[in-house]
Order: C-alpha cells, then sequence, then structure tokens
C-alpha cells in the first residue's frame, strides 16, 4: 500500500491549524486573563500596547525571549530542560483527538476537521493529560530546590486524586454513550439533547476536576507563592518559565473545549440541521458554536480564579477523596438505575 | 460588655447546615458579586493623558517666591531648615552688595539654598515657619530622575522665573 499523499498532507495542515490556533488561543488567554482580572478589580486592564492592549502577548512573549536564562549550578540540565519541554509538549497533543468541526468538503474530498478520530479519544486524552504531570514533578526535582520538589510533589498527588474523581464522573457519561470517540459523542448530542442534561452532576464533578488538573485557583497548589516561594517552577526563569505558563493556558484551553465537546455539544447548535443551509456553512458555523463554548470555559475559569481563594491542601484532598470521589460512584450508581429503568 | 461603635458584629459559630456545607450556593453567589464587577465604573486614571485633580490642599513641591517687583523674598534665615523635620533643607547666607537692590529684598540673602526631595516628607511646615511668605507647596510632583542627586534640588529648580523679565 503506497502512502497517500493528499491525506498526508490534510493531516500536516490540520495538525498545524490545530497547534496553531492552541497557541494562539493560549497566547490571548493571557492578554484574557489580565484583562478579566482588571474588569474583575474595578480596573481596565492592559491597555497599552496596540489597541485594547491587543499587542501585549507578543510584548510579553519577547520579554520572556530576552530575559537571562539561569540554570541553578546544582541542577540536572537535561531534566531541567525537559520539564518545561514536557509540559508544553503533553499540552499541545491532546487536541488531536477534538472534534474541531464536521467535515467539510473540498471539490469531491471530505476533510474532517478532527486530526485522529479514534475510537479510544476519551481514554488518549486521560493518558495524554495525566502525562503532563511529569512535566510538573521533572521540573520541580531538577531544579535541586526543596520548595520546588514540595510543590512538584503537592501537584502529582493532587493530579493523581482529581484524576480519579475525573474518570469515574466521566464513566457514567460513557454508560449513557456507549463509546469512547469524541467524535460519536458529539454526533449523538447533535440528534438528541447535549449531555449536560442527563449529566449535571458528572458535568459538575467534571468541571471541578477540570480545574485541579488544569491547576488554576482554587486548586493552583503546585504554584502557592505564599508558602512555597512560587512552587515547581520556581527556579526557572525567561521562557522556560514561560513554557510552563503557557502549558498551563493550552491545558485550559484543551480542557475548555473538552468540556464543551463532551457536555455541551461540542461544535454541534440547536437546529443545525433545520437551517437548510449547506454542509460547507453548518460545518463553518459548528466551528464557531464550539469556540463560542470554550471561550465561555475559558472566562468562566479565569472568572473563578479571580472569586474564590486557593484551598488548604489537606481541604484539597479530603474534597477530592471523600466528597468527589463518592458522588462520581454515586453518579454512576444512578446512571446505571436510569439505563436500566429506561431499558425496561 | 457595651459595644463602643455601632459597627460590630456579632459572630455566627452556629454549625453549618446542609446547604452552607455544600459551599456551591456560597460560591455562586461570590462568582455573582465579581460578575458584577465586570460592569462597574473603572477607577483607573490613565496616567499620562489623564491627570487626577488633586485637592486644593494638596502639597506638592516647592517653590521660592519672588515679591511684586522680582526680588527674591528669601532671606536665609534658616526658619524653615529648622521647622522641617526631615531635615531636608540647607542654606548659606550671602550679604547683598551694593547694586544688588532690584536682585534681592532684604540685605541678606539665600547664596545657596537646597531641599532634597529624598527626604522631604511635604509636610508644609517650611511654609508655615517662613516669616517673609518666600517658601510655598505647588501642586505638582517632584519628577522621577535617575540619580540620587538629581533630586537635591538648587535654586535654580525652585525660584520661580522673574515676573518682570517674563514680561
Amino acid at each position: 500500500m503506497g502512502i497517500d499523499l493528499v491525506f498526508v498532507l490534510e493531516k500536516i495542515l490540520l495538525i498545524s491549524a490545530v497547534l496553531a490556533v492552541s497557541l494562539v488561543v493560549a497566547m490571548y488567554c493571557t492578554w484574557g486573563e489580565r484583562k478579566v482580572a482588571g474588569w474583575i478589580q474595578d480596573r481596565i486592564g492592559p491597555d497599552r500596547a496596540g489597541p485594547l492592549g491587543l499587542l501585549q502577548p507578543l510584548a510579553d512573549g519577547g520579554k520572556l525571549f530576552f530575559k537571562e536564562e539561569i540554570i541553578p549550578s546544582n541542577a540536572n540540565r537535561f531534566l531541567f530542560v525537559l520539564g518545561p519541554s514536557l509540559a508544553m509538549l503533553t499540552a499541545c497533543m491532546t487536541g488531536a483527538v477534538i472534534p474541531w468541526g464536521d467535515v467539510l468538503t473540498i471539490g469531491d474530498m471530505q476533510v474532517s476537521l478532527q486530526v485522529a478520530d479514534i475510537n479510544v479519544g476519551i481514554l488518549y486524552i486521560f493518558g495524554v493529560v495525566s502525562l503532563g504531570v511529569y512535566g510538573i514533578m521533572i521540573g520541580g526535582w531538577a531544579s535541586n530546590n526543596k520548595f520546588s520538589l514540595l510543590a512538584a510533589v503537592r501537584g502529582a498527588s493532587q493530579i493523581i486524586s482529581y484524576e480519579l474523581a475525573m474518570g469515574m464522573s466521566l464513566i457514567a457519561l460513557l454508560m449513557l454513550t456507549q463509546t469512547l470517540s469524541l467524535k460519536e459523542i458529539v454526533e449523538q448530542q447533535r440528534e438528541g439533547y447535549w449531555n449536560i442534561v442527563y449529566q449535571p452532576l458528572g458535568f459538575l464533578l467534571f468541571l471541578i476536576c477540570a480545574f485541579a488538573e488544569c491547576n488554576r485557583a482554587p486548586f493552583d497548589l503546585p504554584e502557592a507563592e505564599n508558602e512555597l516561594n512560587g512552587g515547581y517552577h520556581l527556579e526557572y526563569s525567561s521562557m522556560k518559565l514561560g513554557f510552563f505558563l503557557f502549558a498551563e493556558y493550552i491545558n485550559m484551553f484543551i480542557s475548555s473545549a473538552l468540556m464543551a465537546t463532551l457536555y455541551f455539544g461540542g461544535y454541534a447548535f440547536p437546529f443545525m440541521d433545520e437551517l437548510g443551509l449547506s454542509g460547507n456553512v453548518v460545518t463553518i458555523l459548528g466551528i464557531v458554536a464550539l469556540f463560542l463554548k470554550t471561550f465561555a470555559f475559558i472566562f468562566f475559569f479565569m472568572w473563578v480564579r479571580w472569586t474564590l481563594p486557593r484551598f488548604r491542601y489537606d481541604q484539597l484532598m479530603k474534597l477530592g477523596w471523600k466528597v468527589l470521589i463518592p458522588l462520581a460512584l454515586l453518579n454512576m450508581l444512578l446512571t446505571g438505575g436510569f439505563i436500566l429503568w429506561q431499558q425496561s | 460588655m457595651e459595644a463602643l461603635t455601632n459597627r460590630s458584629q456579632a459572630v455566627d459559630r452556629s454549625p453549618m447546615n446542609f446547604w452552607e456545607r455544600l459551599y456551591l450556593p456560597a460560591i455562586f453567589k461570590g462568582l455573582g458579586i465579581t460578575f458584577k464587577h465586570l460592569f462597574r465604573k473603572k477607577a483607573t486614571v490613565r496616567f499620562p493623558e489623564e491627570k487626577r485633580q488633586f485637592s486644593p490642599v494638596f502639597r506638592g513641591l516647592h517653590i521660592l517666591n519672588r515679591d511684586e517687583e522680582g526680588r527674591e523674598r528669601c532671606t536665609a534665615c534658616g526658619l524653615c531648615a529648622v521647622a522641617c523635620p526631615a531635615e531636608a533643607i540647607t542654606m548659606e547666607a550671602a550679604e547683598r552688595k551694593e547694586g544688588e537692590e532690584n536682585l534681592y529684598r532684604e540685605e541678606k540673602y539665600a547664596a545657596r539654598y537646597e531641599i532634597n526631595m529624598l527626604r522631604c516628607i511635604f509636610c508644609g511646615f517650611c511654609e508655615e515657619a517662613c516669616p517673609k511668605e518666600a517658601i510655598y507647596m505647588t501642586e505638582t510632583f517632584a519628577p522621577a530622575n535617575y540619580q540620587r542627586k538629581g533630586f537635591i534640588y538648587g535654586k535654580d529648580d525652585l525660584l520661580i522665573p522673574d515676573p518682570k523679565a517674563k514680561a
């Protein structure tokens, strides 16, 4: 079997587009974060660089690249560089299985706007996301600083605790949809109701766990500046620090997209098939719908960050193990009962 | 015990009920509060374009005043330096010579008059101590400087221009 050049080209283009979009969205999340922070605190936020401060991310990026790069003399140099790279890599990888839109018809070619429609999409995301903690752990370990190490250990145990609850909250959803493919989950929601209708508790649990997985406030314990001098990226400077922070924003973007996909219909929007528009137009509107949902979630992430104070570590653990996991189990039980009741 | 003010509030230490222990209602309430702030009037003053109005009693940079004929009022009596709690003011006196009557109001004048703006606390005591109404505080800030010695303001920084020379 020869290599289908068109197929390879299509996928390369799609991968580049997804990467570029994730990076640009993450870039402008930093701007958005500062704007939202400003608004909530009755300030204006960045508005000096360009109109509305829109060039601020470029200025920030430029600054980070030109700052002095410091590697502590007792740090493990290889691992020290590997940490932020891993964080960045895993953050970028998750975008591959999210269906960004339906099928575009170009000529007689059908282009699916999903890099890989694999039948274990959700498992893939879980796998890659849990790898993301290696970036934090290796970064904290390689710094050879006990505060960074402490933060890294916190991050690791936090992610393990919340990954459990997250997975269990999703199992209830998978029991309903009977599939692990994200594309199929979206297609089911396109025909029926959005999954949030069937899984409100599951969504709430997933949302809380997503906050914890992204290390966003109120679950940003790996970067607690007041008790840990900064957290796992304490010894990092210039763009290596930038990569850590950037990875966090990419993670936020991807998990927002994931929540929109799993619970809010993804690229499906109400009455999309009754409008009588041509396939491509509907597809493009679908992309817009997905991005609107995603941005709403990103805004929610920021909104919560500037509302709630950070958890204490024992409170975080207690919430994860004693509240979220039992609730996720209960949700599974209820969903199972619901399915049985429907079948009988 | 009787409350000293009417602002004190009794602390509720009763155990939380179910809804309170859920935390979610409180979280949503908090989210509502922060969301309202998105639409509040912003307190920001965009500084270089917009300048804040100072109150009429604002005490900014000092000036050394002249009299109506354009002569320096300061006689280097040193009362401002004595009154200054931060010891920011130093001066050297000199005697007025023949032919300098149009420059200095009295026989004695300040040959050197310096205020260290890094020490100055802008209390306004110099203004109050001055018997000759020579030193006043204006409504401007001390501008930034790159060197510490740039903050030592001499007579050429402090003395207002001669009204006659301008006319």
